[in-house]
Parts: structure tokens; C-alpha cells; sequence
């Protein structure tokens, strides 16, 4: 008897491949390359042929394992991931640059190797738990107490960022990586003001955390004012721009909102790099202040006169001092953002906020000034891009309009919708998935973008909306029974 | 100037009707990938981000099989341009309808933004990949279309530049906009697609293949958009992985400004962005020309809400 799963499955991933070797053949199979002026076309066919097979295999054990089997995608998933990982080995220890050898045809680039070793696991593993639950029978679970469950998981991250400096284990490029996520973890706060609460598509909110950047950047080379001072006007300023450009266009709806924003998202950039007496233009400010503990200078040697951090606290300088501090003032301006928003949503404003987001129509006959109420969210949103953008400037010593372009709002919108659209837990774990993890591979640069992309399409693919979906109404016109 | 005050007024027009017919090529080519933008917003309510790498990708297609017709050392030029036109409509299609099938059709009736960050994530992985597999640098095409009219206005030394290439775009254009208009009148298609964009369950009920009519869509939008790479290729003989982004926001300003889910107001709002495009830069500023589009989308969406072709919007309680 032919086994049941083979023609089906064969006949899928054969399709799968072709149209994929279809796809990728131009990009992978061929390469343009410019001699002079003449463009020249080579071929690379070994690298196409081992991304058809793998594509092929990959498809294969996939599906087998969606349906139910378990030896064969086993099977086909070790011996993908002994494939790989011999031809990495291969590539690693340099065997395979000795062109003469046989099997020099044979190994594919790092890339695939590594795909087809990471891939075979994934599908070996996913088959063998298919496996084991298979005899189990699904016993009935009690649904999790979600509120309770997302309130521990907020106090167990926040405990975490706060000892996290302490820790033995961590080292300067974590606390760095660290500082990082929480400037996102806050700008993601910010703009869920604006996307999760008020329901406004922002594509442009980098506009404001480039305002603040900027104000900071340029009050402090100006005028030598310090940080403490600059950050609430920074906030200022980035609240006022978010009013001046919401004022026109906050009534517009949905995408149309979204394309104007993302508009002045680029115009801001535009201008930033083109005004070249006011920004510096693309050569951006540098020699930017950095940030002091309450006055006391984070040098080895302290100026003249004044004291230094470690000379206060009578402790041998150390550089690593600084990025402690800046992580705890990142952490702390985002704990601000968290407890704001948390408190707000309580207040009159808030609830208006997320009333406008669930019916627009309703709130008008209800009395609710749809503009003004836009104006606050779009405005307060700003306002926390400017505290994160001035931090950011502070923290780089160097701010150019660079750092300020669309993939940094589009990476901001999909932390806050993949964090589940008003979920303050979800922005948190979303920015350390999409920031923090490929931050932290900096070495796989090439290919960091790549995955980035892929993650994104296929985390919404896996939870369509958002990693915690749950949202519990802010207010309830009468008390739950004790019992839910 | 420094013509005197006589000739002051023929310089005035020569350079103007320069600047109106690189704004028309340059319009006619937003328009071609505006038209993909505001079909999918018109039938399924979402913005393809990534349908300006569809046609980075066509762009690249149609160089490559140029280049493997050995362009530039005498080589059939008919036959590669005809070649690379058919090629790069083809594969861009399919690249289209694997989009669509892959990272939407699984979206579809989830909530809205979904589908908007997949279509992100899309766009930003289709651009690296191309970076990787084909490297960071431009890729570039040396002119192929020569020759096209010159014309002098009274006794000025401007000349007025009209190339066969421009010519050829708007040509094309027209052609495919013609084509286009028949196929979304006359045929069991467009019937389908207008019925979907109307309705789809109802339409769904009457026995539309909805999800195919969908997928077609996707498919038609990549076409267009790939020959509007290719002509940007020979337009500008210059390409890279990046071209996709700043011609795609474009595009969608420009089928925003026109009415989206209008074609024909796709091409009007292409043509006027084209066309602000080609005036700024050339009384203006250069540097400043992507603002001078923004500011246009932004006055005219404060005024007309419906950008200029839309229709209105009948909000239902």
C-alpha cells in the first residue's frame, strides 16, 4: 500500500518549490553587477539549486508536520539540520574554500546552511511534540486569570530592568543593548497614546522624537543649557509640533491620517538635512552634553572646580558608571510614560480617548469634541517622543537626521500593534522581541533587516491581533461577579 | 536670465514647457504604480506598503534580462526592450499574487492594522532581500532610447528637449490605461472587481469568486507597476534596492490626491504629482521637492477629503 501522506505532500511541495525557484531565480540564480559603466550578468546556480532543494525539504517537513506525522518529518528535520550543520562546519574551518575537493559543489553559502541546520531543528522539534501529545487527551483548562496574570508578568519585567545593572553576568554591550529597548519600550508607550488609546494611525511619530533630538541637541551646543533643563522643553516643543501639525489634518480618517502623518514624518527629515545653517544637515550636531548626576560630571578627570560622580560617592572611576546611569534614567522617563498613560486612561480625557477609537459618531452625540480630544492624544504622544528624542541625544553625544527616517516609525507601529494595540505589557515584550533580539545579533548585520521583516509578517500571521490581545474595558458600568 | 526684457518672456516659456514635459514622463510613471495602490484599497480596504518593492522588483526583472540581451554592444534593442516588458510583467505578477497569497489573504477579516504591519514587514524584508542577493550598489543601464525632438521658441538659446523615451512613456501609458479602462468596463473581471469593492459577501452570494478576483487584482497592480520600472530603468538608467520606497509613497500620495479606489483619478493625481514634482525643482528648490508633494497632499486632503475623484463617504450610524 502506498503510505498515505506522499502524494499529496509531494505534489504540494514540488509546487512550492517551483513557484519559489521561479521567484528567487532573477535574485539568487543571477547577479548584476556594474564594470564601468556596462552592467554585467553572472550566474550563481549552485546557491539557487540549494535554495530550491531546501525550500523543497523545508515545505515538505512543514506540512508533513501539520498533519499529524511524526517519523518522517523527524527524520527529514535531523537530517537537515546534520546537512547544515556539516556544510557550516565545512564553511567555518575553511575546507570548503579548497576548490579542488569533491565536495566543493556541494556546500552551500552560510546563509543556507544556517537555515537549513535551524529550520531542520525547528521541524524535528514541532513533530516530535506533535508526537507526544498525540496519545494525550486534551484535558479541559481552567481560563487563565488574565488580569492577574499581566499584572505579575509587568511587576516580574519591571523588577527585572531595575536589578538588571546589578546583575554579576551582565556586561557593558547588554546594558547598552538594555538602554536601547527601553528608549523603544518608552516610544512605544508614547505612541500607543496615539495608535493603541486615541486610535489615530501616526506613521510618522519619529517626526517628534527627531523635534526633541534636535531641541535638545541644539539648546545645549547653543546656549551650553544642561540636560535637566532642556528635557522638559524638548517635551515642549515636540507637544507643540504635534499640536501645529495635528491642528489641519486630525480630522481626516484613518489611512488618509496615516499618509498625511508619514508625510511629515519625511518632511521634517527633508527639512533637518536640507536647512543646513540652523541642523548642520547631514553632517548632524555633534559635541552634544551629556547628561550629569544632578551636576556631578560622569569624567574621570572633573573639570576645574566642580566634583565629579565618583569623587562624590569616594569610588574609583569607571566608565561603565555613565551607562548606568543613562539606563536607569531611560528606565525611569519610561516607567513615567507607563504610569501616566495607566493613570489617564482613568481620567475623563482617557476614557474620551478610547471612546473616540470605538465609535467616533457616538462620542460627537455624546458630546465629546472630537478634535480637541485628538489634539491632547497627538499632542501628549509628542510630547513623550520628545523626553525619549532628547534622551536619545544625550545618550549619543550626536543626533543627524539619519537617525530619523520612516523604518524608525514603522518599527515603532509595529511594536505597539504587535504588543496587541493598547496593551502597555505587550509594546514591552514586543520592543525586546523586535529591538532587543536583533540588536543583540548585530553580528548577522547582513541578514538582521531580513529576519526583522520576515518576523514582523510572521508574528501577525501567528497572532493576528497581537501578542496579548487581552483588553479588559477600562471602566465597567456595573462590577464583575467575584466568581470570572 | 540675462537675455534682456525682450526675449525674457520666450525664456520664461521655453523653460516652462521643459519643466511640463518631465513633469508629464515623470507623472505618467507615479501613475502606473498608483494604479496597483488604489485597486487593493479600492476592492479590500488596505494599503499594499510593499507595492513599491513590487516594482523595485520589476525594475531589477526587466535590467536583468536587458543586460542578458547583451544591451549596449548593438544587441536587438526591439527585441531585449519587448523581452524584458514581457519577463518582467510575468514574474512581477507572480511576485504580486504570492504577496498577496502569502502575508494578506491569511489577514483578511482580522483587524485592520494587521494587514497594514504585515504589508511593513513585507516591504522591508523584500528590500533586504534584494540587497543581499544582489548588493548595495546602483545598478546602472547606459541610455538605450536615443534621439527625440528639439524645439527652439523665438530667437532664445534655450532648447526644449522632447526624447523618444518621453514619448514613448506617455505612449505606453496611454495604451495601458486604455487597455486597462476596457478591461474593468467590458469584461466578466471587472464586473467581478467592481462588484467586490461594492460589496463583497453580497458579491461572494452571486457566485464572484472573491478570493480570485483578489488575487487577480494583486496581480494586475504588480503588472503595471513593472512596466513603470522598466520605464524608470530607461528613464533614469539608474537603480536600486531603495528606488521601491520614496516611488511608492509617492505613488500613494498619488492615488490618495486623485480619489482612492479611483483609476482614473490615480493617473490624474500621478501626473499632478509629476507635475509639482518637475515645477518645484525647477523654480524652486530640489532639495525641497518631496515636501512641495506632501504639502500639495495635505491641502488638497484639508479641502477635498476624498482627494479630487473620490466619492464621498456616506458614514452609516
Amino acid at each position: 500500500m502506498r503510505p498515505p501522506f506522499a502524494s499529496p505532500l509531494l505534489r504540494d511541495a514540488v509546487l512550492v518549490a517551483g513557484i519559489a525557484g521561479v521567484l528567487a531565480f532573477p535574485f539568487v540564480g543571477l547577479l548584476l553587477t556594474t564594470q564601468g559603466t556596462a552592467p554585467t550578468l553572472s550566474t550563481r546556480f549552485p546557491e539557487f539549486a540549494g535554495a530550491v532543494v531546501l525550500i523543497f525539504f523545508g515545505r515538505l517537513g512543514i506540512s508533513a508536520a501539520r498533519r499529524g506525522h511524526s517519523l518522517f518529518p523527524i527524520v527529514l528535520g535531523i537530517a537537515m539540520a546534520t546537512v547544515g550543520a556539516f556544510s557550516l562546519l565545512f564553511e567555518t574551518t575553511g575546507m570548503a574554500a579548497d576548490s579542488a575537493a569533491p565536495w566543493h559543489a556541494f556546500v552551500p553559502g552560510t546563509f543556507l546552511a544556517t537555515v537549513a541546520s535551524a529550520g531542520g531543528v525547528a521541524i524535528a522539534v514541532v513533530a516530535g511534540r506533535n508526537h507526544l501529545l498525540r496519545d494525550s487527551v486534551p484535558v479541559a483548562q481552567k481560563p487563565l486569570p488574565m488580569k492577574q496574570l499581566l499584572l505579575w508578568t509587568g511587576i516580574a519585567l519591571a523588577g527585572v530592568a531595575i536589578v538588571l545593572p546589578l546583575l554579576p553576568a551582565v556586561d557593558r554591550r547588554l546594558i547598552d543593548v538594555a538602554t536601547l529597548v527601553l528608549t523603544y519600550v518608552m516610544l512605544g508607550w508614547g505612541l500607543n497614546i496615539v495608535v493603541g488609546l486615541a486610535g489615530l494611525l501616526d506613521l510618522g511619530y519619529v517626526a517628534f522624537y527627531a523635534v526633541g533630538a534636535y531641541s535638545y541637541a541644539l539648546l545645549s551646543v547653543t546656549f551650553g543649557w544642561s540636560f535637566w533643563v532642556c528635557l522638559p522643553l524638548a517635551g515642549a516643543l515636540a507637544a507643540l509640533f504635534g499640536i501645529l501639525l495635528g491642528f489641519p489634518v486630525l480630522r481626516l480618517r484613518g489611512d488618509y491620517l496615516a499618509i498625511v502623518t508619514l508625510g511629515f514624518g519625511e518632511m521634517i527629515r527633508i527639512i533637518l538635512l536640507n536647512w543646513y545653517d540652523f541642523t548642520n544637515g547631514p553632517d548632524g550636531i555633534s559635541n552634544i552634553g551629556r547628561p550629569s548626576f544632578f551636576g556631578f560630571q560622569f569624567a574621570a578627570k572633573p573639570a576645574e572646580g566642580t566634583e565629579s560622580f565618583h569623587t562624590l560617592f569616594g569610588i574609583a572611576y569607571d566608565p561603565v558608571h555613565r551607562l548606568i546611569f543613562l539606563y536607569y534614567l531611560i528606565l525611569a522617563l519610561a516607567l513615567l510614560t507607563n504610569a501616566f498613560t495607566l493613570r489617564i486612561r482613568r481620567l475623563p480625557v482617557g476614557r474620551a480617548w478610547e471612546a473616540l477609537r470605538e465609535d467616533e459618531i457616538a462620542c460627537r452625540s455624546l458630546g465629546v469634541n472630537p478634535r480637541n480630544t485628538k489634539l491632547s492624544a497627538f499632542a501628549i504622544g509628542a510630547m513623550f517622543a520628545g523626553f525619549a528624542g532628547s534622551f536619545f541625544a544625550t545618550r549619543q553625544g550626536f543626533v543627524s537626521p539619519e537617525s530619523f527616517t520612516f523604518i524608525e516609525s514603522a518599527i515603532l507601529v509595529a511594536i505597539v500593534v504587535l504588543g496587541g494595540m493598547g496593551s502597555q505589557i505587550g509594546v514591552a515584550v514586543a520592543a525586546i522581541i523586535l529591538v532587543g533580539l536583533p540588536e543583540y545579533f548585530r553580528e548577522l548585520q547582513e541578514y538582521r533587516m531580513l529576519a526583522f521583516g520576515m518576523g514582523m509578517v510572521l508574528i501577525m500571521l501567528w497572532r493576528p491581533g497581537g501578542l496579548l490581545t487581552h483588553r479588559e474595558p477600562t471602566i465597567r458600568t456595573r462590577p464583575q461577579p467575584a466568581s470570572a | 536670465m540675462g537675455h534682456g526684457d525682450g526675449r525674457a518672456h520666450f525664456y520664461v516659456m521655453d523653460y516652462f514647457a521643459q519643466q511640463f514635459i518631465n513633469g508629464i514622463s515623470l507623472g505618467a510613471i507615479y501613475g502606473l504604480i498608483a494604479i496597483g495602490y488604489t485597486m487593493v484599497y479600492g476592492i479590500i480596504g488596505m494599503i499594499n506598503f510593499a507595492h513599491g518593492e513590487i516594482y523595485m522588483i520589476g525594475a531589477f526583472i526587466a535590467l536583468m534580462v536587458m543586460v542578458a540581451f547583451g544591451i549596449g554592444e548593438g544587441g536587438l534593442v526591439i527585441v531585449a526592450l519587448l523581452s524584458a516588458l514581457l519577463v518582467s510583467m510575468a514574474l512581477t505578477s507572480l511576485y504580486g499574487w504570492v504577496l498577496e497569497r502569502v502575508a494578506y489573504r491569511p489577514l483578511r477579516g482580522s483587524q485592520r492594522l494587521a494587514a497594514l504591519i504585515s504589508a511593513i514587514g513585507m516591504s522591508i524584508a523584500l528590500q533586504n532581500y534584494v540587497q543581499l542577493t544582489q548588493g548595495a550598489r546602483v545598478k546602472t543601464l547606459p541610455p538605450i532610447i536615443q534621439g527625440g525632438f528639439e524645439f527652439q521658441f523665438g530667437d532664445t538659446d534655450f532648447i526644449v528637449r522632447l526624447s523618444a523615451l518621453q514619448i514613448m512613456i506617455v505612449l505606453v501609458t496611454i495604451a495601458l490605461m486604455a487597455v486597462f479602462a476596457l478591461l474593468i468596463a467590458r469584461t466578466a473581471l471587472g464586473r467581478a472587481q467592481r462588484a467586490c469593492q461594492q460589496d463583497q459577501s453580497m458579491a461572494a452570494l452571486l457566485g464572484v469568486n472573491v478570493d480570485r478576483t483578489i488575487s487577480l487584482t494583486f496581480v494586475m497592480g504588480a503588472a503595471l507597476a513593472s512596466v513603470a520600472g522598466l520605464m524608470v530603468t530607461l528613464y533614469y538608467g539608474v537603480i536600486d534596492f531603495f528606488v521601491g520606497f520614496i516611488a511608492g509613497i509617492k505613488a500613494f500620495t498619488a492615488a490618495v490626491l486623485g480619489g482612492i479606489g479611483s483609476i482614473p483619478g490615480a493617473m490624474l493625481g500621478g501626473l499632478l504629482i509629476g507635475f509639482t514634482e518637475a515645477m518645484w525643482s525647477g523654480y524652486f528648490s530640489i532639495e525641497y521637492k518631496d515636501v512641495a508633494t506632501f504639502s500639495i497632499l495635505v491641502i488638497v486632503l484639508i479641502f477635498l477629503p476624498t482627494g479630487i475623484l473620490g466619492t464621498p463617504e456616506v458614514e452609516k450610524v
